[in-house]
């Protein structure tokens, strides 16, 4: 059983809503990466989305675009993360999926990065930009060698079969998009809420992750109401802010994670 | 046997295209896929977009035969004069098409990412004619160099909107435009104004376009006899005035076809545009293509003088015609293009646009046999680009 299945089937019997936590690598600093994840880990996290900064990050509001523009002046690279990935799972337990765009990952080499990714003991990927097409024709077959989920997302206007295909070509969870909009923005949550509901009425083979907008206690309760649990993002990395030092990071993490949690 | 230049089902031109982009841009996109070309080909459209280019763009653009350019390069030159287009480009054919198509999508708001301005005018200047709301995304330092347009396109009642990402130049633009689309799903088209983007927009882009091939041909013959030119040359920004001036030769072996690319201040100065010498395959706006980009797949900075060549990548049907050799590609420097701007200016009372005097310099690069019948695209007029000229007016008296 993969760690993504082992934290979904935990946290079912436990009746426990699933944390997911995003994360820029190389943010606040280059070496923050490890610091981060462990702060979040140790406050609650029960998974980490880890960002890959990109120079055009198009699904991306401000605060994240922000945060990977630092992280690539940091000196943030596909290659220097996976440096500091060599031996994270000596100090990180929870399931971690790495998020990013096509390109660089292209240019790093497909097969390579999923080799590399399985090696130092990630669980699964998330890239927005590559479409269910081209991932079933030429990639799915790597993610399966090097046992990696893939996970799809789907919005308030994706189309019922559409939905069927993409939670049928996902694997550890699906990522439901709160709302048609790039990460950060404020919601009408109860528009959210009954298109959460809809999905419900769906028979996924995933649990369901909701993302885009959650940013406290109030909106992760109100939404998970209708998920397996929800992502937070853009509002940890506001929390973040110019932290330096694990010390600071640690602090500002648990502070934030205690307005959640 | 040469293969067939076309696009395939999916959106690709051999390993170049698709549509790589977010969730959050399906619905559109799908749309458009589905029924573009139902669109474009519905009688009462296409007499709408005839009935517009001619009456209002002015169109056919002529062909006109440069006799004193022709003396100075030694070959019979034609340029194909889409500066004098209505808003003085060829981006006009598009914004109008996209415009048309938008309207029957039942959209009523329009977005646009500009570079030169050209094609942001040009949308403004249609959404204005039909009465839509208008909102162009152009990056800050476009903004400055190319202020005439911004004037315009405030006149015509758009939002200009600064783009102060990443180089504030095109690239950046249209990740904004991109991510106002994806936080309107429902009442908005994006009009992008070049040959990129996911599928369907270099193909549809294309078609918009290729009304300056068909009318080549027609001209052309009937003013030599022949319907074919032995070169057809146009600049490279993303590709559209290039993509338009090809579309009827592309299947025409003995026709070469020449793109001009920006070269800034040189290919190697690190300062420079020339994306198929300089880029390798990648994903940029959704279309897999040739992309300027640091050997982490972080896409780099470009640079031109001309703001609507400053893009670090090009169309996916350019791509492919890099790659298969059908295209021949050249690149022309900042001081190339300015040196070829005010030769023709001198030589033929004609100021071009800096990113069609690109396309002028690669007549110098090119070894033409006798009897060549040449086909520039002229693709805009130099209105909006007097202030660099001016700069640079001492270096050619
Ligand atoms: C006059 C003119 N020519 C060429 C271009 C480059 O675009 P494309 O390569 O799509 O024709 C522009 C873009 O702004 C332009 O204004």
């Amino acid at each position: 059983m993969s760690r993504i299945e082992q934290l979904f089937d935990k946290s079912k019997q436990a009746s426990k809503k699933v944390l997911n936590v995003y994360c820029t690598a190389g943010y606040p600093e280059l070496n923050s990466t490890l610091d981060v994840m462990e702060a979040l880990e140790s406050n609650g996290a029960d998974l980490i989305e880890l960002g890959m900064p990109y120079s055009d990050p198009l699904a991306d509001g401000e605060v994240i675009q922000q945060s990977g523009a630092v992280a690539l002046d940091n000196g943030m690279t596909i290659s220097v993360l996976f440096d500091q990935l060599k031996d994270f799972r000596q100090k990180i337990s929870v399931p971690v999926v790495l998020m990013g765009y096509m390109n660089p990952v292209l240019q790093y080499g497909f097969e390579n990065f999923c080799k590399k990714a399985a090696e130092v003991g990630i669980d699964g990927l998330i890239l927005p930009d590559l479409p269910p097409m081209e991932f079933e024709q030429e990639y799915s077959l790597i993610l399966k060698k090097y046992t990696l989920d893939f996970i799809f997302l789907v919005t308030p206007e994706t189309a019922p079969d559409r939905i069927e295909q993409l939670d049928r070509l996902s694997s550890g969870f699906l990522y439901a998009v709160s709302s048609s909009s790039t990460t950060g923005h404020d919601k009408d949550f109860s528009e959210v809420e009954k298109y959460l509901s809809r999905l419900q009425g769906y028979q996924l083979q995933n649990p369901v992750l909701v993302g885009f907008g959650i940013k406290d206690k109030a909106s992760f309760d109100r939404t998970t109401k209708y998920t397996d649990g929800a992502i937070i993002g853009s509002a940890y990395i506001k929390a973040l802010g110019g932290q330096k030092g694990k010390t600071a990071i640690t602090t500002a993490t648990q502070s934030f994670l205690d307005t959640v949690l | 046997m040469q293969q067939k230049i076309q696009i395939d089902k999916n959106g690709y031109y051999g390993q170049f295209g698709g549509a790589y982009i977010p969730e959050m841009l399906y619905p559109n996109v799908a749309q458009l896929q589905k029924e573009y070309l139902s669109i474009m080909e519905d009688p009462s459209f296409k007499k709408e977009f005839d009935f517009l280019l001619k009456d209002y763009v002015g169109r056919p653009s002529p062909l006109y035969l440069a006799e004193r350019l022709s003396a100075q390069i030694g070959t019979e030159i034609y340029l194909k004069r889409e500066d004098l287009n209505h808003t003085g480009a060829h981006k006009i054919n598009n914004a109008i098409g996209q415009v048309l198509l938008a309207q029957r999508l039942g959209k009523k708001r329009i977005i646009a990412e500009t570079g030169a301005g050209q094609h942001g005018v040009a949308t403004a200047t249609v959404c204005a004619l039909k009465g839509l709301e208008c909102i162009v995304y152009m990056g800050e330092v476009d903004i400055e160099r190319q202020a005439p347009n911004v004037a315009r396109m405030k006149m015509l009642g758009a939002k200009v909107i600064p783009a102060k990402s990443g180089s504030k130049t095109l690239k950046d633009a249209t990740n904004e435009a991109i991510r106002d689309w994806i936080n309107n799903p429902t009442d908005t088209h994006y009009v992008i104004g070049s040959v990129v983007g996911p599928h369907p927009y270099p193909d549809m882009v294309a078609r918009f376009q290729s009304i300056i091939s068909e009318e080549i041909r027609w001209q052309l013959k009937e003013k030599t006899g022949h319907e074919l030119p032995t070169h057809v040359i146009a600049c490279v920004g993303g590709g559209s005035n290039a993509a338009g001036t090809f579309y009827h030769f592309l299947n025409e072996s003995t026709v070469e076809l020449i793109a001009v690319e920006a070269a800034g201040l040189g290919i190697h100065s690190g300062h420079s545009a020339a994306t198929t010498t300089l880029g390798t395959p990648g994903v940029l706006h959704g279309s897999k293509s040739i992309v300027m980009q640091t050997p982490d797949g972080q896409v780099v900075e470009p640079h031109s003088i001309s703001a609507g060549l400053d893009y670090p990548g090009i169309g996916p049907l350019h791509a492919h015609l890099f790659a298969s050799g059908r295209g021949r590609f050249l690149s022309a420097t900042d001081d190339q293009a300015l040196k070829a701007a005010f030769n023709l200016t001198r030589l033929e009372g004609i100021i071009p646009a800096l990113e069609s005097a690109h396309a002028l310099s690669g007549l110098e690069q090119v070894d033409f046999p006798k009897g060549s019948r040449v086909v520039i695209c002229l693709s805009g007029r130099g209105d909006k680009d007097m202030d660099t000229y001016m700069k640079h007016m001492a270096d050619f008296e």
